[in-house]
Order: structure tokens, then sequence, then C-alpha cells
């Protein structure tokens, strides 16, 4: 224990300090330390909607959508239901694959474009509903690359020293913001959420090279036009539907594309490790189509690249830590594994990351 | 290689078509089975191969492979 870092003493959480930083001996810098995802964990709801209910709601068919997205149905939230409420279970199930207590976690961090409110934070609902102790919970907003943006988060904190135990989350209950009379966006989406249990220690996947950006002058290719202080809600903003999803769907695949293939390749540039010994693939679930080009570009054959976008359709900033936790539960990462994610969305936004699961490290 | 052969290649590659099918007067969508998503990937394979980029509505105006091969010759002569 390193006595200096006493900020805990002012305010113990369960008699637990945090662990010594790495120190440089000669200079007695603090020397960057490695993260490790040590747990996952997901939740849908219950209430599925097939492609075929969709033909009852709007002129589209089965085989249109399931050609253009690979999306067969998706998980819808009732009235009741908010993304707080799927993000307490997916924690659960991350901090007991972890080992850990609520009260052991430093930090929560949730990536969301539907949180329950603009504000509070869904962070601190659903820390507060855990009982984890006055930690700093926040939100974030990085379209559907959030996740992977909280990852890098993660790595800085635990990386530095400054926290040991973070817990990353992308949650989202995008049919409350879907238009159920645009066929060409309605099809696309669903909810769920996905947590990630990030740590000083292994066993576990490390979180290695990364690569984040993001391009504003392309904003206009995926919106929610009102409810922010640009456009405040009026009446007029809910006749002209305004407070629901826009996406201009040919432009932003072509990004994806491009943004998706740049993303692996330079956070594997940055890792050094060559394309060639990546495992497996999870990538953000936007549009089967997407999914194949990046895994093209990445010479992978098809039985390395998780896919369930079949089940779930898109949800945003979910549908990584979703996809990695049914992945991990279905020993489908079984060390040694190199996992390369990578995620582009609404900004744009653009994001990748290597996790490497080192022999006898697995969860 | 000429032009026509180029665009030709991309075409056979990425919608899986024979070269013979491949005329100038062949419509992407009816005649070569491309939906929508086919042509925006068509028309980033033209961007990476020819390094110029293409908008929305330029692509929406090209229907044909005689439409590319026109479009990218005058492309050509612009620069």
């Amino acid at each position: 224990m390193t006595e200096s870092l006493g900020v805990n003493d002012t305010f113990p959480r369960g008699g637990r300090r945090l662990s010594d930083p790495a120190v440089n001996a000669v200079t007695g810098e603090l020397v960057g330390r490695k993260a490790y995802l040590v747990g996952t964990g997901h939740c849908v709801p219950d209430r599925v909607l097939t492609n075929k209910d969709l033909e009852q709601i709007v002129d589209t068919s089965d085989e249109w959508i399931t050609t253009r997205t690979g999306i067969k149905e998706r998980r819808i939230t009732n009235d009741q239901t908010s993304t707080s409420d799927l993000a307490i279970v997916a924690v659960e199930e991350a901090l007991e694959m972890a080992g850990w207590g609520p009260k052991d976690v430093d930090c929560m961090i949730v990536a969301t474009v539907t949180p329950d409110y603009i504000f509070p934070s869904t962070a601190a609902i659903v820390s507060d509903k855990l009982g984890m102790n006055n930690i700093p919970a926040y939100d974030f907003e990085a379209g559907c690359s959030g996740f992977i943006y909280g990852l890098i988060q993660a790595k800085c904190f635990i990386g530095s020293g400054m926290l040991d135990r973070v817990v990353v989350l992308g949650a989202e209950c995008l049919t409350k913001i879907t238009n159920w009379e645009d066929r060409t966006t309605c099809v696309l989406f669903g909810d769920g959420a996905g947590a990630a249990a990030i740590g000083p220690e292994g066993p576990g996947g490390e979180l290695g090279g990364w690569h984040w950006g993001s391009d504003g002058s392309l904003g206009d290719l995926l919106e929610l036009p009102a409810g922010g202080s640009r456009k405040p809600a009026s009446k007029e903003t809910v006749k002209a539907n305004e407070h629901t999803l826009r996406m201009k769907g040919n432009e932003t695949f072509k990004y994806a594309v491009r943004a998706m293939r740049d993303s692996c390749l330079k956070a594997l540039d940055m890792d050094g490790t060559p394309k060639s010994e990546v495992d497996l693939l999870v990538p953000h679930q936007a549009n089967y189509r997407i999914i194949d080009a990046t895994a093209r570009a990445l010479e992978l054959r098809p039985e390395q690249v998780y896919v369930n976008i079949d089940k779930y359709g898109n949800t945003s900033a979910a549908s990584i830590p979703m996809a990695l936790d049914e992945a991990v539960r279905k020993g489908e990462v079984t060390p040694p594994k190199n996992v390369v994610l990578a995620a582009f969305g609404a900004g744009l936004t653009w994001a990748g990351m290597l996790l490497k699961w080192k022999e006898e490290e697995g969860l | 290689m000429s032009l026509e052969n180029r665009v030709s290649e991309i075409i056979v590659n990425k919608l899986g078509v024979k070269p013979e099918e491949v005329k100038p007067e062949a419509d992407f969508q009816t005649d070569l089975g491309a939906d929508s998503l086919d042509l925006v990937e068509l028309m980033m394979d033209f961007e990476d191969s020819f390094g110029l980029k293409i908008t929305d509505e330029e692509a929406s105006e090209l229907r044909t492979v005689g439409d590319v091969i026109g479009f990218l010759e005058k492309k050509d002569l612009e620069a």
C-alpha cells in the first residue's frame, strides 16, 4: 500500500485502498500499468420484434431487411423499462464474472445516446441502485463508438494509477427514439446493455493498442434534431417528429466501412500486432455488410467474426459489449486470443481497440 | 489497362457477374442485380481505384456501366 495516496483515508470505502501504481525506481515517476478486461455482462428486454412484425407497421419486407442489413429480429423495451434498468443487470453479470462486489468499483462510466434523462446521469442512477459507494459515475456520448471510447478512458485511469477498478457500459433504448413511420431507419435499431469490468490485474483481456477519432463536419449524417439547446423541445418539434433519429443511410454506410477498417488497422499498428495474428473481430453490429467489409479488410474468415445482429439489430453503444459477453460466455475467447473491436457512429465518431488474452489468462 | 477494362474488372469483382455481361448499356440494378448498398460499395471501389470523390448526387446519375465510364473520362479531363 502506498501511504502517500491517502485520499481514501478521508473517504474510506470498505477499508480498501488503491493498489500500488508502478513507480520508476530511478525517477520516481508513475509508470503506466496494464489494464485488463476481467468481466462482462449483458441484458436485453424479453420482447422480440421480428421483421414479420415490422411488415405490419411499415411498408417493408423480411427479405428487404435481411438482404440489406442481416437483421432478423430485435429486442424492444416496454413503457416501464429504461436504459438504467437494462444497465443494472448487465453490471451485475460483469461484477459476478469479475468476482467483484459493488463496493469494489472505483468508477463507472456509461456510453449512451438514450440516457434515462439528459440529467441526472444514467451512471449515477445505476451506481446508486447497485449500492456503490458515492463513486465517480458519469455518462458520455460518442454514438455507437461509445463503448470503445469508454475502454480507452478506463485504460487511462488504470494505467495512470488514478483508479483500480472501472466499470464501462454501453446501454441503449434506441426504440424510444425511433421514428416508426420511417421505414429506412425503424427496421435497424434495438434495445440492450452491455458492461465490462476493467482492472489492473489479470487474468483477462489486456487492453492493447487503440485508435479513436471524430469528424463533426459529418454530424448531419446521423442525428437527433431536437431536444438540445440548438432546438429545444416545443410543440412544433414534437409535431415534426424531430425527437426521433435521422440517418442518411447510404452516405453513413460509406464512411462506416472506411472508419471501421481504418480503426482496426490503426489499433493493430499501434500495438505492433500484425493483422494475421487477429483471432476474432467483435465489431459494432450496425449492418452485416459493413461487418463483412471490415472482416475482408482484415482478411478474416467468417468464423473469426462475431455476429449477433440477426438477433438484436443495431443497439448503438451497447452492441460491442453485448457481443463480447456472448462470445466470452460461449467460450469463443479461450486464450490465447487476440480480439479486435471496431466501431463507428454518430458524430461521426470511430474507434478500435485490441484486447489480448494471453495463455492462462482467460476469463 | 484501359479505363473501360479497369471499370469492368471492378464491377465483375464487386457484383460477381461475368465480364461479358458488363456492357456499356448494362444497368447496375436491373441488368447486373445490384441493390442500393451494392451501388454504394461499387462507388467506393471506383473512388479508391481512381483516387477521386463521387458525391451522392453524382452517384445517383450513374445508372449504367457507360454512365460510369463517361463520368470517369470527364473527371480525367478536368484533372
